[in-house]
């Protein structure tokens, strides 16, 4: 109880500058508005962000439609390689890729030559063997899709989830959703609650959100807060400045936007917490706690989630929960990135991430 | 520099009064052929298309007191050379849901190769299953790549295949009118 008394009132900046210029060049093209892969949001300028986000205003028009299907990807085809368990990010990739015209083939670990012991780089060669133009990847250990675009010149790489590294489609469908909803995020106060320690979702978002000009706040126990900061690629593996407030009352006055973070089941035997109860009384999110916020205050959430337990089942459900529309903004997003990986055939081999 | 082509390799070949003409006269020659207005949709193709889409709207409006509705469209999803092409901004397209029944005009700035046009129809299908469709262009400048012909033209220009066409106007570019622009960088020729 001390020990997370102990960071009260505390902030603190994570920040260390980026060699921006050195991961930046890594994967634009010669026009600098396509990118062959979309490995995390923290090469992304504030410009193709927006770009982005623009996109999937359109995409999304397409999803409304009675006919949801254009012909735009017709004969590419599209793998989706999950070496974890997912539901709305493989089959949102699988919705757009169809909407698209794509062919998408899902492949999992379990059930593949995985099983024999394959590689991954060996994985990812067979399938650029086969012609495969776009794989979409999620794998338990962080920068396995940095690797895969370093070595598959002729794929291009989307990262659906690496590690404690990066998720950067969740990143900016939730950038586009707070949009969608308040126009802008300048200005913004968006809170982070939970288990950001090993969240990629809140690290890519943290890193979308203070892009487009929103002030983040994090909030959770003491030691679920990011403070030795993993490294990928042997660059640092930091972020843009933030605060840290582990009173969530505290932390959620004034707040525009409340994201809770699932907490995962390893988390809680796992020594990083007194008590689950001790969590649930601190951190939930709950309707009590968010009355302090703004009025028009909107809850986000990553899923899956434990209900009663980051979130209570009022919140999750309630009026001001976004998180049905996450979802279905994720659809759109997801086909603005394939589409946007898929175009121009004039990305050349230069452009290509070769190590640095 | 007072050649034919001036500073810039280009010269203009329709001012603000020839535009406006031409304009006018395709909203008359819509309004006859269709015999009014009756179920008639105008749908401009993004960016000039829809800019010229409700002028002619404005203008039938003017001449025969009704409205017809103007919609957006976006081609880039239905585009045949979507791999061969850096990613364009999509814009989103406007159009009601179902068109089935309708008599379609669709609007553009320049035909050329009549891909775009080949593509609007693909799109149109997937709203609907329309009566009609017809093509509005303010320029044909020939080279068709499909067999593909407007129903209302502004101006015939023949052009090489080195010169590009640019339509300006005045929403988008602050003035109207066409320019011949030779090997210059025109993003405007692709009709």
């Amino acid at each position: 109880m001390t020990l997370l008394l102990s960071g009260l009132g505390m902030v603190i900046t994570l920040m260390v500058d980026v060699e921006s210029n050195v991961i930046g060049s890594q994967n634009v093209n010669a026009a600098g508005t396509n990118r062959k892969h979309i490995l995390d949001v923290d090469v992304l300028s504030e410009d193709e962000i927006l770009n982005i986000l623009d996109q999937t205003d359109a995409m999304s028009e397409v999803l409304r439609r009675d006919i949801k299907k254009v012909p735009a990807l017709r004969g590419r085809v599209i793998v989706t390689l999950f070496y974890e368990a997912s539901t709305r990010t493989r089959i949102s990739f699988e919705e757009a890729g169809k909407i698209l015209s794509a062919d998408v083939i899902n492949m999992s670990s379990s059930g593949s030559s995985v099983d024999k012991g394959e590689s991954l780089l060996n994985t990812g060669l067979t399938l650029q063997a086969m012609g495969v133009d776009v794989i979409v990847v999620r794998h338990p250990y962080s920068g396995a899709p940095n690797l895969l675009a370093k070595h598959l010149p002729k794929v291009s790489i989307i990262n659906a989830g690496d590690g404690l590294h990066a998720h950067p489609t969740q990143a900016l469908l939730d950038a586009y959703t707070v949009r969608s909803k308040l126009g802008s995020l300048k200005g913004l106060k968006i809170v982070i609650v939970g288990d950001v320690l090993h969240s990629r979702v809140a690290r890519s978002a943290i890193w979308a959100f203070t892009k487009l000009g929103a002030e983040i706040v994090l909030s959770g126990p003491n030691t679920l807060m990011p403070v030795g900061l993993n490294l990928v690629d042997g660059r640092a593996n930091v972020l843009p400045p933030v605060s840290v407030q582990p009173d969530l009352d505290d932390a959620i006055r004034g707040a525009d936007v409340v994201m809770a973070l699932r907490l995962q089941n390893e988390r809680q035997n796992g020594g990083y917490l007194p008590s689950l109860r001790e969590y649930i009384r601190r951190w939930q999110i709950t309707k009590d706690r968010l009355s302090s916020a703004s009025k028009e205050v909107l809850v986000m959430h990553p899923g899956p989630m434990n209900e009663g337990i980051e979130i209570s089942t009022e919140v999750a459900h309630g009026g001001r929960s976004l998180i049905e529309e996450q979802v279905t903004n994720g659809v759109a997003l997801r086909m603005a990135l394939l589409y946007q990986v898929s175009a121009g055939g004039y990305q050349i081999e230069e452009e290509h991430p070769n190590g640095q | 520099m007072k050649r034919a082509f001036g500073v810039m390799n280009q010269h203009k070949v329709m001012n603000d009064q020839d535009v406006r003409r031409a304009l006018a006269r395709i909203s008359h020659e819509i309004l006859e052929r269709n015999k009014g207005t009756d179920d008639l949709i105008m749908v401009g193709l993004y960016t000039r298309g829809v800019t010229i889409a409700q002028r002619l709207s404005e203008n039938i409006q003017k001449f025969e007191g009704t409205i017809v509705p103007v919609e957006s469209l976006d081609i880039s999803l239905y585009r045949d050379d979507v791999q061969l092409r850096i990613a364009q901004p999509i814009k989103p397209t406007t159009l009601a849901a179902d068109i089935s029944g309708m008599k379609v005009v669709l609007v553009d700035d320049v035909l050329f190769t009549g891909r775009s046009i080949r593509a609007s129809m693909d799109s149109l299908q997937d709203f609907g299953r329309a009566k009609e469709i017809q093509l509005a262009v303010l320029v044909d400048r020939g080279h068709r790549e499909l067999p593909l012909r407007a129903d209302y033209v502004g101006k015939n220009i023949p052009t090489s295949l080195e010169e590009q066409v640019r339509v300006r106007l005045i929403e988008t570019d602050g003035t109207d009118d066409v320019v011949i622009v030779r090997s210059g960088d025109g993003n405007n020729s692709n009709g």
